[in-house]
């Protein structure tokens, strides 16, 4: 751990161009770690990419990858073992590590907002659905309350719920899953922030269901033109909506690209490895490929390529250094010593 | 898998006709209704919620048929009045000539030894006071063996599902997800079983992981020449793993086809539309995805009628007049749907994937 | 394959204890850690200690000098008076030893009655929970008609029919107190029973009181502990305050509600007879129910250590 981080210091952050207008949120070299019984591990570690204007960026990986606490990081609403120790995070411009609490209030919501897996736990259930829209607007001291009642109705007909007037006064209990996810997308779009964060938005919800709020998603993303972080462990998903991809793998992002070269020539191991494990695209009668071995743990992490220990790819250099994200042909960022050409096979 | 359907040879000439002698499992007209609502002053019900509406399923020796439905569609209570584990409301369950639903208790002991089930929640399917050894020898409990030979059979079966040893004495929280499944697949398999119920066995799992049990799965099928009632709700694993697919939705059966039948030529409405709902990364261009209306409905004291009306796309009077029947499609005897208005779909948009040859 | 035999060692190291011992060690680090429960554990240790010497002082006829012994020369004397280490009460009687009797006395009942509601509402509160149907409609009624009767209802029925004293009030605190502590397990045993590992048992032909006694039991241990420890609690503030009324423990044995009521009449003279037993009562409700919150936390099945 000591010396994988050292070894990243020394490398230092990729270079960047400073932030233009045309990227709205921009992350560089965000470190955040969470303290354990046994020390404090980044769950975060150098994590840099950003956000173009009206964009969908697809955050990807497998569980405990890192990817929520970036999200959370963004928002600043860290859990209390977690820290973010390095990095800057600029929204508009703006460093948001910098600001105190106060202002950070008043920027959630307004500029960035986030929406979370389960929409039960994220509403307030003894407070009807009007009441939650009313007072996030009243919050941000925008109009009277007549205004704010009028704007939630809107917002709620937007997001596609049927007789928003009425179903403004039932409580969330007497909402459906899918109906609560629209009214949580309804509450974070209210203020019409610049960028959209969505964490696992449809994995609690029915395929059917999951249809409807992509589509509403992308649907606000053209009428709105605000930008979304996308995060999801479901490939599909995000080859369905998203326009950019980041891969993270074991807290760093391992690979970056327009979500095409993603799906169809994937660079790194990693990423090939998800895709090919991936049921619809393997013969039937025939084994599913796998990554071997197993996910590091936090406290484990080997202080050369964190993937290599179950790459397909490795060569001599995997074992003594920590490769850092670079840029590769393109648009594409790439963390591998050894990228290979993949080319996905499509059907069976 | 066999990659030939097998199955379908031996499939009934038609779905909710007279029993097969090649089934190893039969179900008939299989229901079951909780109490939605209670009132009065003995507290009677006074509306039922039908789960599960006359289920009709056969399954021959050594296929997968998989069920596949959205949450709440009753799948997970069909399996579980299958293994007798909650009662029917009516209906009967056939394995293997076993009247299952009124065995007495030698007869579910005997039933117990060949049919068993893995679960969803590898965190909820182990005890966490219990150890490894004493969670898989719990299956051994039956067989008379003693102390020594138990302890060597458990070896064995840690080994069947390449688990080393050593981890006999550990206890459920030092391991990972996909460790569980197979310390919860061990304790299955303890019994030597010959049909095996996974209730959506690699849902809790990450991608990586998934693609590895599913291959286990596999290997265990062959190997012991298992019959798997597969029951999970993501039809890209459906269609790696399937012989045959009976799509549910609100209790009813509403289609059930051999797996390339079903993924090529989609003939429910529901089906259709579940089949282009489902995110790829293999469909090129803009998707074309047939999404449907609203929520799913409750079935609380369902009308006489077909219980996807309120959200369906070719929806006729006749669909509200009747419950339509799960019939032979025209032209085939293996391909079963249930539906007063069905339509196969133009070649080219079917399915989830981009090709199936 | 992703599991390697070899990965599950790498995957248990992470935690180095394993195995009963090392939950128990466990356990005991994270009693450690709760400066709140250890403080608990220290003052309860210390009263079953001094509840052990004073039972052996109640029940040895050579001992009960030590409490019933009466000087009147040397009544009311001050705390720290010399020889009487916390004083003497209106019979010149050590209040020191009289603790350490009516604590070792309220030991044995709290205890006694705390086994007997653990038992009993152990056993109601899952046969009701497990098996359901008739059995749980039965017993969930009675815990319902023992939820409605007020305890000194009980206790003046119970006095009347085998008079005033220490077994009435047994009797009532466990007749009554059993019932609240079956409704909690009867809850909890029918949610483990939804849990998958029971329908896997269930499915194994394991029969049903292996179930309760290997699947049930184990995992409702901590609310066992965190339960008995309010209980223990309980009893002893219902001994003392029956015992206040009149209705408890008959002088001339010593009782800590008993010395309370017996030194409130002197409060013109020294008030300290009627406050040492009183915080005395304090002391030992606080160290239990401090033991309990710390118990309550180990077992937290947030923290998914249990």
């Amino acid at each position: 751990m000591e010396d994988g981080r050292t070894l990243q210091e020394q490398a230092g952050p990729p270079q960047r161009e400073p932030p233009v207008s045309g990227e709205p949120l921009v992350v560089e070299s965000l470190t955040t770690e969470i303290r354990r019984r046994r020390g404090s591990f980044a769950a975060v570690d150098n994590v840099s990419f950003s956000v173009r204007g009206s964009e969908i960026l697809g955050l990807v990986g497998e569980s405990g990858c890192g990817k929520t606490l970036t999200a959370l990081s963004i928002m600043r609403l860290l859990p209390e073992a977690a820290r973010i120790t390095s990095g800057r995070v600029l929204l508009g411009g703006r460093d948001l590590r910098g600001l105190r609490e106060a202002d950070m209030r008043g920027i959630r919501g307004k500029d960035v907002a986030m929406v979370f897996q389960e929409p039960m736990t994220s509403l307030d259930p003894s407070f009807t659905i009007g009441m939650q829209l009313i007072e996030t607007i009243r919050a941000h001291g925008a109009g009277t309350k007549r205004e704010a009642r009028d704007r939630s109705i809107e917002m709620l007909e937007n997001v596609g719920i049927p007789r928003a007037a009425t179903r403004l006064d039932d409580y969330p209990y007497q909402y459906s899953g899918g109906m609560r996810q629209r009214v949580m997308l309804a509450l974070a779009l209210l203020l019409e922030p610049a960028v959209l964060i969505a964490d696992e938005p449809t994995t609690a919800l029915d395929v059917t269901i999951q249809a409807q709020i992509l589509d509403l998603i992308l649907q606000l993303r053209d009428e709105h033109g605000m930008s979304v972080i996308l995060i999801t462990h479901d490939l599909g998903v995000v080859h369905e909506i998203a326009d950019r991809v980041a891969v993270m793998y074991a807290s760093e992002i391992v690979e970056t690209a327009t979500a095409g070269e993603i799906f169809r020539k994937p660079q790194h191991p990693y990423t090939q490895g998800l895709l090919r494990s991936l049921p619809e695209l393997a013969r039937r009668g025939t084994p599913l490929p796998v990554i071997e071995g197993r996910v590091p743990e936090l406290g484990a992490l080997p202080a050369s390529c964190r993937f290599g220990p179950r790459c397909p790819n490795r060569i001599t250099r995997c074992d003594d250094e920590h490769p850092t994200l670079e840029r590769a042909n393109g648009d594409r960022e790439l963390r591998c010593f050894n990228p290979t050409e993949f080319e996905l096979r499509l059907g069976h | 898998m066999e990659i030939e359907s097998s199955a379908a040879s031996t499939q009934p000439s038609s779905s909710s006709g007279s029993g097969t002698n090649g089934s190893l499992l039969q179900v008939r007209g299989l229901s079951k209704s909780f109490p939605a609502e209670r009132g009065g002053l003995l507290g009677r019900p006074t509306a039922w919620l039908s789960a599960v509406d006359d289920v009709d399923l056969d399954i021959a020796a050594g296929e997968t048929l998989a069920l596949v439905g959205e949450s709440g569609c009753g799948k997970s209570t069909l399996a579980r009045m299958i293994m007798r584990l909650i009662p029917a409301t009516a209906g009967t369950v056939d394995f293997a000539g076993l009247d299952v639903l009124n065995a007495d208790r030698q007869e579910l002991l005997r039933y117990r030894q060949q049919a068993q089930m893995i679960f969803q929640d590898p965190y909820g399917s182990l005890d966490p006071r219990m150890n490894v050894d004493a969670i898989i020898a719990e299956g051994l409990a039956r067989q008379g063996l003693n102390k020594a030979k138990r302890r060597s059979r458990v070896r064995q079966l840690l080994d069947v599902v390449e688990l080393s040893a050593d981890v006999a004495d550990r206890y459920p929280h030092e391991f990972s997800g996909g460790q569980r499944q197979r310390i919860s697949i061990a304790r299955a398999l303890a019994v030597n079983p010959t049909f095996i119920v996974a209730d959506e066995p690699v849902s809790a799992l990450d991608v990586s992981v998934q693609s590895t049990m599913l291959n286990f799965l596999h290997d265990l099928q062959d190997r012991f020449g298992l019959t798997y009632l597969f029951i999970s709700h993501d039809m890209s694993v459906v269609r790696h793993v399937a012989d045959r697919v009976a799509v549910m939705y609100l209790g009813k059966i509403v289609e059930t086809a051999p797996v390339e039948e079903l993924f090529g030529n989609p003939l429910h409405p529901y089906t259709q539309a579940l089949l282009s709902s489902v995110p790829t990364v293999s469909r090129e261009g803009p998707s074309e995805r047939i999404v449907l209306e609203g929520d799913v409905p409750s079935a609380i004291d369902p009308p006489e009628a077909c219980r996807f009306t309120g959200r369906c796309f070719r929806v006729i009077d006749s669909c509200r007049a009747a419950v339509p029947p799960l019939e032979d499609s025209a032209g085939t005897s293996h391909h079963h749907v249930a539906c007063f208005n069905y339509e196969a779909l133009p070649r080219g948009r079917s399915g989830t994937q981009g090709n199936h040859s | 394959m992703a599991t390697r035999p070899a990965d599950v060692h790498t995957g248990g190291a992470a935690l180095a204890a394993s195995g009963a011992e090392g939950r128990l060690r466990d356990a005991f680090v994270l009693l450690w850690a709760n400066k709140v429960a250890l403080l608990g554990l220290v003052l309860t240790i210390l009263f079953l200690l001094i509840g052990m010497a004073g039972i052996v002082i109640l029940l040895h006829p050579g001992l009960h000098h030590l409490w019933e012994d009466q000087n009147l020369r040397a009544v009311l004397v001050t705390p720290g008076s010399e020889g009487h280490l916390l004083g003497t009460d209106n019979f010149g009687r050590d209040l020191l030893w009289r603790i350490v009797a009516a604590t070792g006395l309220s030991a044995l009942m709290a205890v006694g009655v705390t086994a007997f509601v653990i038992v009993v509402g152990l056993v109601m509160g899952s046969v009701a929970g497990f098996f359901g149907g008739r059995a749980d409609t039965g017993i969930t009624g009675l815990i319902d008609l023992t939820w409605g009767f007020p305890l000194l209802l009980v206790a003046v029925i119970f006095a009347g029919m085998v008079g005033k004293g220490l077994n009435a009030v047994v009797a009532a605190a466990a007749v009554i107190l059993w019932a609240g502590f079956a409704r909690i397990i009867r809850a909890q045993v029918k949610t483990l029973r939804e849990r998958e590992f029971v329908e896997a048992a269930r499915m194994l032909g394991t029969p049903a009181w292996k179930i309760l006694v290997r699947h049930m039991w184990p995992n409702v241990l901590g609310t066992v502990l965190v339960m008995a420890s309010y209980y223990v609690a309980i009893t002893i503030i219902v001994e003392a305050g029956f015992s206040f009324i009149g209705l408890g423990v008959q002088p001339p044995t010593p009782s800590l509600g008993g010395i309370i009521a017996e030194g409130r009449n002197f409060w013109s003279v020294s008030i300290w007879p009627s406050v040492i037993p009183g915080a005395t009562i304090a002391l030992i409700v606080l160290g239990l129910n401090s033991l309990g919150d710390g118990l309550r936390d180990i077992f937290d099945p947030r923290l998914r250590r249990f």
